[in-house]
């Protein structure tokens, strides 16, 4: 049997609230340890106790960590997805399992590893009876690591930094993990080709999760102010700034410089945020779709009256509750256009891990720069799960606290200033903050009508100045906002664009078309709406520009077309949206589904040609998406081009 | 809170803080004549001249209704947020956080409050929210042209709307039971007793609801109607009557006045209050006691007023959080962001 080194992925199956996180998070961070690229991701559901839940480990020496959608070794916890667990092992897979569940093992393509669990647990004197059950996930844990070869030195530094370096639990964990490792040695024969072998590819890097990277950059960017209510999959980001403000924020004084507040509904949440940002302060909430919809109205009033406020958006995947613990990029449009009346947003999009913690501290600037509301849209797989990440960096810019005016300023100006008056001619106008003890400070902050000194009016001309401003300060906003990221590619026929956390399975998606099917592609991530040159710069390029995203109905692709109408041919849209993290599989596949293998100079000659069969793989591929889509674009686009 | 300027060489007719009543006017008023929300604002008005507090010591809030658009017609120069339907108290404590040293004056009214920010209202309470939180109270939607807000008693006749099925909701109730740390019952047509209790209100460090009960003139003010002058005039049964006595007064000699059954409150900024009783024993301090007398008055229809309930020994919001001294707005990048060494540690930190 040939070895397969560092390339495989491994899922475990178990119940939820049985306390096998600990034992995954082991695994996952012994490899990483090991210096082998990994990702872990865990697939649980909208329960606390006793439904299925997997976690899934992809390791792999390329650095392909994209979720795999097959399974090498599967390890079987659970009796109620037992019979579907051991369906799931590839063939030539490794299958795991606890051998007090009794269920027939039909399969004969597979490495089979019956687990004595429950008496080694039970034969363990230092292991007491209402730990049985969380300590048994460790046993698999050191099963595993005898029969793949994970290291127990490493093993050892996962659990004492999991326990924060309390040493009666790492005992008791590592002794039960030692004991299955044990019991492998003597009783296992090895029958499977998987094998880890130390490497240094994740030398200098850390492993965190996007929420806990957001917290600390929002830290770093000096938040004053959180308004927050709990929801899965955001909870863990306020959570985070509750865990690290005392830690990094610490006086000597003991007095603090910042309040998180938890609010009574997601709406006092970022009404509480708004009336921080206005009052001067770094602010922000955070939540997830269900959320977001409730903060709707005032998301408008913060647009229309121009309060500075970051609002993160954990994306999980809707409508309505929809699945509330599966990821998904599907507020994009929903937070382009959020409010009613006119409006749109100034979006952030990070892709990892890293740019969770770099868009933490950013989005202040941003949003105390332009005054307006900053969403910064992430999602469940990045923000919930752990990831390789390059060490968090310092700021490499000062705050940015935009326009204020203070005492001195207005004295200096003499008091003549109004609050949405365009003196740069940025469509950014000057605000001056409560606590501001001149005179002529004050003014009048309201969602109705207002004219450049603030003052109630109803007057038309006014109304329409004021929006037109508003829609100049969308254009102001890109030279704010972060560039995209290309991956350049020579000799690339096609173009990929997308967003977000689906980078990873782009890439090795990217691989596989270059390599199997000779397509060379060239990605460009996006990281902010409003779109910048570099975009425009990129889509003119390509005949072909595929926009992957994981939603059903194309939504970047929906804005897409609204700011691009000229381009609107060249968009193939690939989406996806199971809930689950990317995968490379969706990503290529769906590539291949509307791939035209045209050269650039046919392409010109028969336009007509290729417009006629584009339409035909359209209806062939995406039925479903088409009459939907078209209902919301078009709105949007009829609103925005008369602005331009 | 109140800065007391020297006095040497002003005027007669400016305060303490040198300013006179001038600096404390809005824009003229665009509410219906003779409209309960005005008369309001003109004590509003009043109290702060009369207590010389700075304007730019305040932040008036508001939510959405003819009650909410009243904070543009009084002092123009304190900064003011009209916020949402029902979401005034949200944006407050948002914005009080700001700057701790600042008090909060809004006024929302009986559907913005009562129906859709009946949440937010209850959750200002809890929490202790410094400011001044004004009910004006009139049973009616009267932007939107009459209709029947929650506090409409049961029974009501309007015009297009027939007769009101449901119970009321009692502000000053919700707010008791929702641990506000003032509340307070006052009508707009006893402009005495309505500055009284604004001066308490403000002198308090935490929220004081003043429900006002504010005839709506246009839509609501049928002689036999709860929320009418008419009404009001006749079944008023004030609790006590009560002084504010400022924190450093020279009207010591009122105090000598009062007979019977007399009660001081020290507020937190060194006031007092005294409350003579006009009914034996009442004390202002005694949860149960207030709770009791809301629901004596309900059962008996009087529209009981006064100082119904005061508790100063709660922290309020911000004093919970332990800020630092200078107002948060005021911090710079040296306060707010961590130095270079603590983003090693922060890597450190993780795995």
């Amino acid at each position: 049997m040939n070895k397969i080194v560092n390339d495989f992925s491994i899922t475990v199956g178990t119940k939820n609230g049985s306390g096998s996180s600990t034992a995954n998070n082991t695994i996952l961070r012994s490899i990483f340890k090991m210096g082998i690229p990994v990702s872990g991701k865990n697939l649980f559901p909208s329960n606390i106790q006793g439904l299925p839940t997997w976690y899934t480990i992809r390791v792999n020496k390329d650095g392909f960590i994209a979720r795999k959608e097959t399974s090498d070794i599967v390890i079987a916890m659970n009796p109620d997805s037992f019979a579907k667990d051991l369906a799931s092992v590839t063939p030539g897979g490794a299958f795991f399992y606890a051998d007090d569940i009794k269920q027939p093992i039909t399969r004969v393509d597979i490495a089979i590893y019956p687990m004595p669990i429950k008496s080694i647990v039970k034969n363990d004197p230092n292991v007491p009876s209402d730990y049985r059950e969380l300590v048994g996930n460790m046993v698999y844990v050191g099963v595993l690591a005898q029969v793949i070869g994970i290291d127990l030195e490493t093993i050892r530094a996962a659990l004492t930094f999991h326990f924060k370096g309390k040493q009666k639990p790492i005992d008791m964990n590592f002794n039960a993990l030692k004991a299955g490792a044990d019991w492998a040695a003597t009783n296992l024969e090895k029958k499977d080709p998987f094998q880890l072998e130390s490497m240094d590819k994740t030398e200098g890097l850390i492993m965190a999760d996007g929420n806990t990277a957001a917290a600390i950059g929002s830290i770093f960017g000096g938040v004053q102010f959180a308004g927050w209510y709990p929801i899965t999959p955001a909870s863990s980001l306020a959570e985070a700034l509750n865990d690290y403000l005392p830690v990094l924020r610490k006086r000597e004084d003991g007095k603090h410089t910042y309040a998180v507040v938890q609010a009574e509904d997601e709406l006092a949440a970022l009404g509480m945020a708004i009336g921080a940002g206005w009052s001067g302060l770094r602010s922000m909430t955070s939540t997830s779709g269900p959320g977001l919809s409730l903060m709707t109205e005032f998301a408008g009033l913060a647009y229309y009256a121009e309060v500075p406020v970051v609002v993160w958006d954990v994306q999980r995947i809707g409508p309505s509750t929809g699945l509330p613990t599966r990821t998904s990029q599907g507020d994009l449009t929903f937070t382009a256009f959020i409010g009613h009346g006119d409006s749109h947003s100034v979006i952030l999009l990070p892709g990892d891990v890293y740019e969770c913690f770099e868009f933490g501290w950013k989005s202040f600037d941003i949003a105390e720069r332009l005054q307006t509301p900053v969403f910064v849209l992430s999602d469940l797989d990045m923000g919930m799960n752990q990831w390789m990440s390059k060490p968090f960096q310092y700021p490499e810019t000062p705050m940015d606290r935009g326009k204020i005016l203070w005492e001195k300023d207005l004295e200096e100006i003499k008091g003549n200033w109004g609050r949405y008056l365009d003196k740069d001619g940025d469509a950014i106008p000057y605000r001056t903050i409560p606590g501001n003890k001149h005179p002529l400070s004050s003014y009048f902050t309201r969602g109705t009508g207002h004219d450049e000194y603030a003052k109630y009016t109803e007057d038309s001309g006014i109304y329409i100045k004021n929006m037109e401003r508003l829609a100049h300060k969308q254009i102001t906003a890109k030279q704010y906002v972060p560039a995209p990221v290309l991956h350049e590619k020579k000799g690339a026929t096609v173009g990929i664009i997308a967003f977000g956390s689906t980078e990873n399975a782009i890439f090795e998606a990217q691989a596989q078309l270059e390599q199997e099917n000779g397509i060379k592609s060239e990605l460009l991530r996006l990281r902010a709406i409003p779109f910048t040159k570099e975009v425009d710069a990129f889509i003119e390029k390509y005949d072909q520009v595929f926009v992957v995203e994981m939603n059903r109905d194309g939504q970047l692709l929906q804005i897409l077309y609204t700011e691009y109408p000229q381009y609107a041919t060249k968009f193939k849209s690939v989406t996806y949206h199971d809930g689950l993290p990317a995968a490379a599989k969706w990503v290529r596949e769906g590539i291949l589904a509307k791939y035209e293998p045209v050269s650039s100079k046919q392409k010109t000659v028969n336009s007509k040609q290729t417009k006629a069969k584009k339409i035909a793989v359209k209806a062939k591929a995406a039925p479903v998406t088409s009459s939907l889509k078209g209902k919301k674009a078009v709105k949007k686009t009829a609103a925005k081009s008369k602005k331009k | 809170m109140t800065e007391t300027l020297p006095m040497a060489g002003a005027p007669a007719n400016v305060n303490a803080a040198g300013l006179s009543k001038n600096d404390y006017r809005g824009a003229p008023s665009t509410l219906c004549q003779g409209c309960g929300h005005n008369s309001i604002s003109n004590q509003i008005i009043s109290a702060m001249y009369e207590m010389s507090v700075l304007p730019e010591d305040v932040i008036k809030f508001s939510g959405i209704g003819c009650s909410s658009k009243s904070p543009t017609y009084f002092m123009n120069r304190s900064f003011g947020f009209n916020s949402l339907h029902g979401r005034m108290p949200s944006i407050a404590t948002g914005a009080l956080f700001g700057d701790a040293h600042m008090k909060g004056i809004g006024v929302s009214g009986d559907g913005d409050s009562a129906s859709i920010g009946m949440g937010q209202f209850k959750h200002a309470m809890r929490r202790n929210v410094n400011m001044v939180y004004i009910v004006e109270n009139n049973g009616v939607y009267g932007l939107t042209k009459g209709q029947f807000s929650a506090t409409a008693e049961k029974g009501l006749h309007l015009k297009k709307q027939g007769e009101n099925p449901y119970m009321p909701v009692d502000i000053c109730m919700e707010a008791l039971i929702s641990n506000a740390t003032i509340v307070a019952r006052s009508f707009a047509g006893n402009p005495k007793q309505v500055k009284e209790l604004l001066k308490i209100a403000f002198s308090h460090k935490g929220i004081a609801v003043l429900d006002i009960i504010s005839p709506c003139v246009t839509f609501n003010n049928q002689e036999n109607a709860y929320h009418s002058y008419a009404w009001g005039k006749d079944h008023e049964e004030p609790l006590h009557e009560i002084s504010y006595i400022a924190p450093r007064s020279e009207i010591m000699l009122e105090q000598e006045m009062m007979e019977g059954e007399v009660r001081e409150v020290a507020m937190h900024d060194g006031s007092t209050v005294i409350l003579k009783n006009l009914e034996k024993g009442y004390d202002p301090t005694n949860r149960f006691q207030a709770l009791h007398a809301l629901e004596e008055a309900q059962q008996n229809n009087w529209l009981l007023t006064g100082l119904i309930y005061v508790n100063t020994t709660k922290p309020a919001l911000t004093d919970i959080y332990d800020l630092v001294d200078t107002p948060l707005n005021r911090l710079t990048e040296t306060d707010l962001r961590p130095n270079h060494a603590m983003i090693d540690k922060v890597n450190a930190l993780m795995f």
